[in-house]
């Protein structure tokens, strides 16, 4: 029987032989040897790699630098340091594992703190009303960026990129670069401030923004895990038209996912707030790419459609890490940024070879 | 989805304003500003007394700036569409002292006056004039004070330094080194953060100069030593992220923070006691002069002059505290609220 995949690189003729007993039209699993196995091992479970990456760094951080890295107090400090890029990373994350990238998360964050500042303590609105106004700032930030997306045909790069732009001179535009300091906050809108406050356990010190950074990655985690709405995600990012052909209405999984991580950067915006204790529109600059190193060190993939939603939670932990540990030895700032560097190249490996597997 | 879609835009307009240009004629005098960021209020307030200066005297003011502290290339590419539009002159606060230098050298071969504010080109002749602060005066008194208010204590102080980015501009260097001299440290090569080896350094840090940055910067500082008690900051924003976290390790009024700039929160977190003194700065100042020099050289060719015994013109610099220190000139975060800028 003739076959016109005959002769094409990649194919074997399974079609051919499907009615006989030949041994190569087997799976084989086998005979890969150890580093296939491994191979294999982290593509079934891809936030082992920053899991592992992440124990050594402390261990050796904990060599390197001492004791004074390596206490309760220090590990809690780094949770709370990296507080804000991590809810930034959940936003990127949702929208990278649809093969997107979202370049506006900062400064769709700090304009929605700007707004929630500037509602709650220039013109005295209860501050309830002003965070939710804020959120639905953000949301609606998050919405243009998906209509651009899926409406528009804007490849996400150059949708965000220019939202990021525009989202970014409106927040000088609105603060006049200008800080609302802690204690106007405190006399108009201690809410504002909420996720700052913290408290003592066992050595260590827990801000409230650590709890939100824990608690935004276990609803995520359960929406993309346990719902029918996270499968979609994963589906379209995977294969955008199989998952048409499928009969996922996939604009619309599309336009919520960026709408819901403009609502998480809003969020993450509340808690920046308490994180540096005033309103600052110059904070968090580079919080876009923060984020997405650590979503792509915590192994979620580029090309969408893979990657656990707690591996950015990881990867957000180790460059904390990294940070603390050099800043703790006295290491100067340059070799901070060199080795954060090598940590994205090497992450990246790592992806393209484990996802050699499925070639 | 429609909703969401207007309340986006609705959004984006409840924010943005329409803007005005105003008509000018066509003879009149054109001269540019270059600053390094929209993001510092600082220059924000300076674009403000630019204009205004500008608008009194009739002079068409063209503005651009850097997208964030340490982008040459912009600033590069604003002074050359500045020279191809006939200015007469452009003020600019480099945001690389070294890297400006040819861009401006072919302004001034182009017959334009070129005045750097703030910060002074390297080296700083290569430009027709600069209006700037004496940063290294600016840490030289904020240094001082700490070494009066810390009294006998100041031989044992524990100090941390928390600078602006790593490139080591002037401007982050200057203040710091100036502080460390004023304190009575030995700063070896002035221009050089970070090579002394006083034991009282506990260690520098760089933020951006946000809160942010003040804030993770001092953590890290107060994890090698929970002791620290004397706080460098480069501007006032960082300070106040340092407060935080001096807050947070629960060494409330245990530590001494000292600043510069003299921006309004500054100054109210002078009066708050979050920080304990700063050099305040005249921003507004240095761009009124500057659009000043601009006419005088268009209508006579004269060019300005610099303050005796310095390579720039000094546009001032006054230490503000509630806690004066004797020998040492200061006015209270009271006076110095009706000057400061931003």
């Amino acid at each position: 029987m003739a076959d016109k995949f005959d002769g094409l690189p990649g194919y074997s003729g399974e079609a051919a032989l499907s009615d006989t007993d030949a041994p190569h039209a087997r799976f084989d699993i086998d005979n890969v040897g150890p580093l296939g196995r491994v191979q294999r091992f982290l593509h079934a479970f891809p936030t082992m790699v920053p899991l592992i990456v992440l124990a050594l760094s402390v261990v050796g951080f904990g060599l390197f630098a001492g004791s004074k890295f390596f206490s309760p107090y220090n590990m809690s400090l780094i949770v709370q340091q990296v507080s804000i890029i991590g809810v930034l990373a959940v936003a990127q994350s949702l929208i990278i594992l649809t093969a997107g990238i979202d370049l506006s998360v900062a400064a769709t964050m700090v304009l929605s703190s700007v707004i929630a500042g500037h509602l709650a303590v220039r013109l005295g609105i209860n501050a309830p009303v002003s965070l939710l106004i804020s959120f639905a700032c953000g949301t609606a930030i998050g919405f243009l960026n998906g209509f651009l997306v899926t409406r528009i045909r804007l490849p996400p790069f150059i949708a965000t990129l220019g939202t990021w732009n525009v989202f970014y001179a409106l927040n000088l535009y609105v603060s006049g670069a200008q800080s609302i300091r802690g204690a106007e906050i405190d006399a108009a809108a201690p809410m504002l401030k909420f996720f700052g406050e913290n408290f003592s356990l066992f050595g260590t010190q827990i801000s409230y923004g650590s709890l939100l950074l824990v608690l935004v990655f276990g609803i995520l985690w359960y929406a993309l895990t346990k719902t029918a709405w996270g499968r979609h995600v994963y589906a379209v990012g995977d294969d955008r038209e199989a998952a048409e052909l499928a009969g996922i209405r996939t604009d619309r999984v599309l336009i919520s996912v960026y709408a819901v991580a403009g609502l998480i950067c809003a969020i993450a915006g509340w808690s920046a707030i308490g994180r540096v204790g005033a309103v600052s529109p110059t904070s968090f600059f580079e919080g876009n790419l923060q984020s997405i190193t650590a979503v792509v060190i915590g192994g979620i993939s580029l090309f969408g459609g893979r990657g656990s939603i707690l591996g950015p939670l990881i990867g957000a932990l180790i460059v904390g890490v990294f940070q603390s540990g050099l800043r703790i030895a006295g290491v100067d700032v340059l070799w901070q940024l060199f080795a954060i560097g090598w940590l994205i190249i090497i992450a990246v490996s790592v992806d393209q070879w484990i996802r050699r597997i499925s070639a | 989805m429609k909703t969401a879609f207007v309340g986006a835009i609705s959004c984006a307009l409840l924010s943005t304003v329409a803007l005005t240009v105003p008509a000018y004629a066509t003879d009149a005098i054109t001269a540019c500003l270059v600053t390094k960021t929209d993001v510092n209020p600082f220059f924000v307030k300076m674009k403000e007394g630019a204009t205004a200066k500008a608008k009194e005297l009739g002079i068409r003011l063209m503005t651009f700036a850097g997208k964030q502290d340490g982008d040459a290339d912009t600033q590069i590419a604003a002074i050359e569409s500045c020279i191809g539009s006939g200015a007469k002159g452009i003020l600019l606060t480099p945001n690389d002292s070294s890297a400006l230098v040819p861009v401006i050298t072919k302004a001034r071969e182009a017959g334009l006056l070129t005045i750097m504010l703030d910060t002074p080109l390297d080296p700083a002749n290569a430009a027709d004039a600069t209006f700037a602060t004496d940063n290294f005066k600016a840490g030289e008194l904020i240094g001082k004070w700490a070494a009066g208010k810390l009294g006998p204590e100041a031989k044992n102080a524990r100090i941390a330094l928390l600078n602006l980015n790593p490139q080591q501009i002037t401007v982050d260097y200057m203040r710091n080194q100036g502080f460390l001299k004023g304190f009575g440290i030995d700063i070896k090569n002035p221009t050089r953060i970070g090579d002394e080896d006083d034991p009282r350094i506990v260690g520098n840090a760089v933020t951006n100069a946000n809160e942010e940055g003040g804030r993770s910067g001092m953590e890290s500082l107060l994890q090698i030593d929970p002791d620290i008690n004397l706080v460098y900051t480069i501007n006032e924003p960082t300070a106040a992220g340092a407060y935080e976290a001096i807050k947070a390790a629960g060494r409330q009024g245990k530590v001494t923070v000292v600043s510069v700039d003299g921006g309004c929160p500054g100054v109210a977190n002078i009066k708050e006691g979050v920080i304990g003194a700063t050099s305040m700065q005249f921003p507004l100042l240095m761009a009124s002069m500057g659009v000043e020099a601009i006419k005088t050289f268009a209508e006579t060719g004269k060019k300005p002059e610099v303050t005796p015994g310095l390579d720039f013109f000094n546009t001032g610099v006054e230490l503000i505290t509630d806690q004066p220190v004797d020998g040492l000139p200061s006015i209270t975060s009271e006076e110095g609220l009706k000057k400061c800028w931003g």
